[in-house]
């Protein structure tokens, strides 16, 4: 996110999911759609099988869609800029990047020109492992296309060079002029139901709703006239560094809402450390989380379905959520339960319903200010909304980049921050399963998810397999330098040699206890796709 | 382009069915087998209708429309070749409507009630008066399939081949054998779409012990819970549970389409673990406890610690789970409230 607001000015999916459609080319980076975005996915598997969409796809695991693409890139973890600076560096050399395009909407050409020059497909081979010609292919199914999508998930993101991925994917969208126009665009893909929402509406320290700075003085102000209260001008703490906080005592209390952070997070050791050292730490949730275990006190709140509200999708589209039935027990809307503890606190909330919350929102965030709950009756409204009678919009930067214009930025290849040795031989990528999502807590609940996908397991490759003597459905210890876990081999060769995959929806063998090693310097997003990691025979 | 449809004339374009003109027209002409979302599939027949200078009748849903075409769409031939195409699927069909899931949202009931069998059925001419077989094995346990309900209209085939991309589904035999089989099940990745678009009771749904009629059940569109795609959805509720989950086709960004967590996986909502009074540890143990009690713990703790360590020794992780209200509120308590920017989420997780 913090990649594209600065080469585009808006952190966002740029194009939508429908618009995909109209695209003659798909890059597919680091995103398993089929899994993660399963709607999308089918979508995506459609254009490729019936409808002739030719479909590049880089990722180090075989994924579904990777059978079906017309190209299939298979990267070594980490890798992602030097596929993409071979990419820039033969459209550059073949001539076909957009000049009209660079030269009117674009800054920071020259420089990073320079850069990607030394990027052969030869040298970019050496570091992908992407066969030279493949990566001549690459470049030509998206150099010459005359629209082309580039899609991408935690595959690129979730590294210590998240944000200079995001920024090269930013870069060869605006070699080749597909910014602004139907079927183009940089597209993040949001992994959970409101990441979106929970963004736009300030849940990140260093903004308020609208992502309007808090460093601002002028903004600062604005809210500081709507709250009625001052504000603290400086930027607060990430999810990461409150860990740290806490470990070395300057972080006392704690509040979480609605997340597990003792699955979901990285390094967890350190987590758990820093989680029993708190004075106090409120837990607000639907059920008795593995988090709830650390908390002085656990508040039951009410789930989507007993909710009335908004989320946003990843293509920014505000929808409207619906109270269908009552909460169990003496379970509480989330607003409502902060509302009473700033009541007690002396901070009057005095919301009667969620669309009174709605009507406040939207006189601070500009993006939603044209939004209402009766705009959303009958389907939601993609942001930036600015006025009552404005439609919403389906694609940004249109006519015109949102920063003015698209950034340039010089990227050099730098290999992940931890690299397999001869201890810990294995990279260990994690991620989601079709059948689960996020930390269980809901999936694990549910009979067909369950059906499926039972228990924790660890994919890997039957030739490196045969080599330690695993056969399919040993179970076998895992370890980091953080930690170990015992997990269920599953032998597919979709993973590489020397690779291994794992997700991270089990309480029983939570693989957080080996990731973390480091995070992105300006996002702070852990290297999650990154871990070496050793895995023997117990 | 101009058809005369009933003696009235309608432009049309190339490439239109005369299904499509006539829906468009807001012309009645019964189909059973028809989805919009696929190609025509033509297997029930029950959409004939005559055209000027054919000696037989034509199927509508896959007949495209030429110049100067006049299309009669009912009269009573039309009537008779429909109402045999329902005999005919009866002489397979039971009729085991009280226990059969469908019952109230049934296609075919709606036919047969419509075309007026009911003296064919009471003379035992036509209908089977009960389930001749149980349910079998399908390739997913969040759908029940019970092959003697099974009209063979082969919606599920197409939308799983055509919308879904998986094809999991064949027809297998011919004739009075013929019947849908998950043939390719190791495909299946139990979206539940061919339940979705089946028109009677042969698929149903599997996942929720409570079961309830249409007109006892309250269908509220929300949101999945899930991923980031967001699809539109509607949770049918009966006696504050859900009982199922049903989709709109028309609504942006899912258009009716599912996956298995959005379809099947809605029984958190209702476990029994769900989390129902505030807890408070007490001597090292958790005891439930009032709001009042609980809320003023939590404030006073928040402003002691305020007081004593400073707004930011204290930090909130709201959520991409809640709405944007809960979020909102959330994040103008931390800085408005505590007086701190440490608020955060899991959008990096």
């Amino acid at each position: 996110m913090a990649g594209l607001a600065a080469t585009l000015g808006s952190g966002a999916m740029t194009n939508s999911l429908g618009d995909i459609e109209e695209a003659e080319v798909i890059f597919l980076v680091g995103s398993n759609t089929t899994e993660n975005h399963p709607v999308l996915g089918m979508k995506l598997r459609r254009l490729a099988r019936y409808e002739g969409k030719k479909f590049i796809v880089a990722d180090p695991r075989k994924i579904e869609l990777a059978e079906l693409a017309t190209l299939y890139l298979p990267i070594r973890p980490g890798t992602d800029i030097a596929l993409i600076n071979g990419m820039m560096h033969v459209i550059l050399r073949e001539g076909w990047h957009d000049q009209e395009f660079i030269q009117e909407q674009t800054e920071g050409f020259e420089e990073f020109r320079k850069v990607v020059e030394k990027y052969t497909p030869e040298y970019v081979e050496s570091i992908t492992g992407v066969p030279a010609s493949d990566i001549e292919q690459a470049a030509k199914l998206y150099g010459t296309a005359q629209r082309a999508s580039i899609i991408y998930c935690m595959g690129i993101t979730q590294h210590t060079k998240g944000t200079d991925n995001v920024k090269s994917l930013a870069n060869l969208a605006l070699l080749c002029g597909n910014i602004g126009k139907p079927g183009t665009g940089i597209n993040p893909l949001r992994g959970q139901n409101n990441v979106q929402g929970a963004c736009d509406m300030g849940g990140l320290p260093a903004t308020f709703p609208g992502y309007q700075a808090v460093t601002n003085e002028e903004l600062r102000k604005k809210f500081e006239r709507a709250w009625g209260v001052s504000l603290p001008s400086n930027v607060g703490l990430t999810v990461v560094e409150m860990g740290d906080a806490a470990v070395d005592g300057r972080l006392k209390a704690l509040y979480v809402m609605g997340e597990n952070p003792v699955l979901s997070d990285p390094n967890l050791h350190h987590l758990e450390e820093a989680l029993s050292k708190l004075e106090l730490l409120v837990v607000q949730d639907i059920f008795f989380n593995d988090t709830c275990k650390y908390a002085h006190v656990v508040l039951p709140s009410a789930c989507f379905a007993e909710k009335d509200g908004t989320f946003t999708n990843t293509e920014r589209r505000v929808q409207r959520v619906r109270k269908a039935l009552d909460p169990p027990g003496d379970a509480k809307d989330d607003w409502w339960i902060i509302s009473e503890v700033a009541r007690r606190m002396g901070y009057e909330m005095n919301y009667g319903s969620a669309e009174e919350i709605f009507e406040e929102l939207r006189t601070v965030t500009p993006q939603y200010a044209g939004i209402t709950y009766q705009r959303l009756e009958k389907q939601g409204i993609q942001w930036p909304c600015p006025t009552e009678d404005h439609p919403g919009t389906p694609i940004l930067h249109v006519g015109k980049i949102a920063r003015g214009k698209g950034l340039f930025t010089p990227i050099e290849y730098r290999p992940a921050a931890e690299q397999p040795d001869e201890e810990y031989s294995f990279v260990m990528m994690t991620g989601r399963s079709y059948y689960h999502y996020h930390t269980g807590t809901m999936t694990r609940k549910c009979v067909v998810c369950n059906y499926f996908v039972p228990e924790p397991y660890l994919e890997m490759n039957p030739e490196d397999a045969g080599e330690l003597g695993i056969e399919d459905g040993n179970i076998v210890k895992v370890l980091s330098r953080r930690g170990e876990i015992e997990l269920k081999v599953k032998l597919t060769p979709r993973v590489k040699r020397g690779e291994v995959f794992s997700t991270f929806h089990f309480s029983e063998a939570r693989v957080n206890l080996l990731t973390g090693a480091s995070f992105d310097p300006i996002c702070k997003i852990p290297e999650f796709k990154v871990t070496a990691v050793r895995v023997v025979k117990p | 382009m101009v058809v005369t449809i009933n003696g009235r004339q309608f432009e049309v374009e190339q490439g239109q069915t005369i299904l499509d003109v006539a829906r468009a027209n807001d012309i009645y002409i019964p189909t059973l087998c028809y989805l919009e979302k696929v190609s025509p599939i033509g297997s029930c027949g029950l959409c004939v209708v005559e055209v000027e200078g054919q000696s037989e009748p034509v199927q509508a849903c896959s007949t495209y429309v030429e110049d100067g075409m006049v299309i009669i769409t009912d009269s009573p031939s039309l009537f008779e070749t429909r109402r045999k195409v329902l005999e005919r699927i009866l002489e397979r069909h039971p009729l085991d409507c009280p226990v059969c899931d469908k019952a109230g949202e049934c296609r075919l009931q709606d036919l047969v009630y419509e075309f007026g069998l009911e003296g064919r059925i009471a003379d035992h001419r036509v209908g089977i008066p009960r389930l001749q077989e149980p349910p079998v094995t399908y390739s997913t346990p969040g759908i029940k399939y019970y092959p003697s309900r099974c009209v063979l209209c082969q919606r599920c085939v197409h939308v799983c081949m055509e919308h879904v991309g998986r094809g999991v589904l064949v027809v297998n035999e011919e004739g009075d054998k013929a019947r849908i089989e998950p043939l390719y099940a190791d495909n299946c990745i139990s979206c539940g779409e061919c339940l979705a678009v089946c028109p009677v009771g042969a698929l149903t749904e599997n996942v929720s012990p409570l079961k309830a009629r249409p007109w006892q059940k309250k269908v509220v569109r929300t949101v999945c819970p899930y991923c980031g795609v967001g699809c539109v959805l509607e949770l049918n509720v009966a006696r504050n549970k859900v009982v199922k989950v049903t989709v709109d086709d028309t609504i942006p960004p899912n258009h009716g389409t599912l996956c298995v967590k959005g379809r099947f996986g809605f029984e958190f909502i209702n476990s029994e673990e769900r989390l129902k009074k505030p807890l408070l540890r007490k001597n090292g143990e958790f005891q439930e406890v009032s709001w009042e009690e609980a809320l003023d713990f939590v404030a006073d703790k928040l402003s002691s610690i305020k007081s004593e360590a400073g707004s930011d020794a204290i930090a909130g992780l709201a959520s991409a789970k809640c709405t944007n209200e809960d979020n909102y509120v959330f994040q103008k308590f931390m800085r408005a409230v505590i007086g701190t920017n440490n608020v955060d989420h899991c959008a990096r997780l």
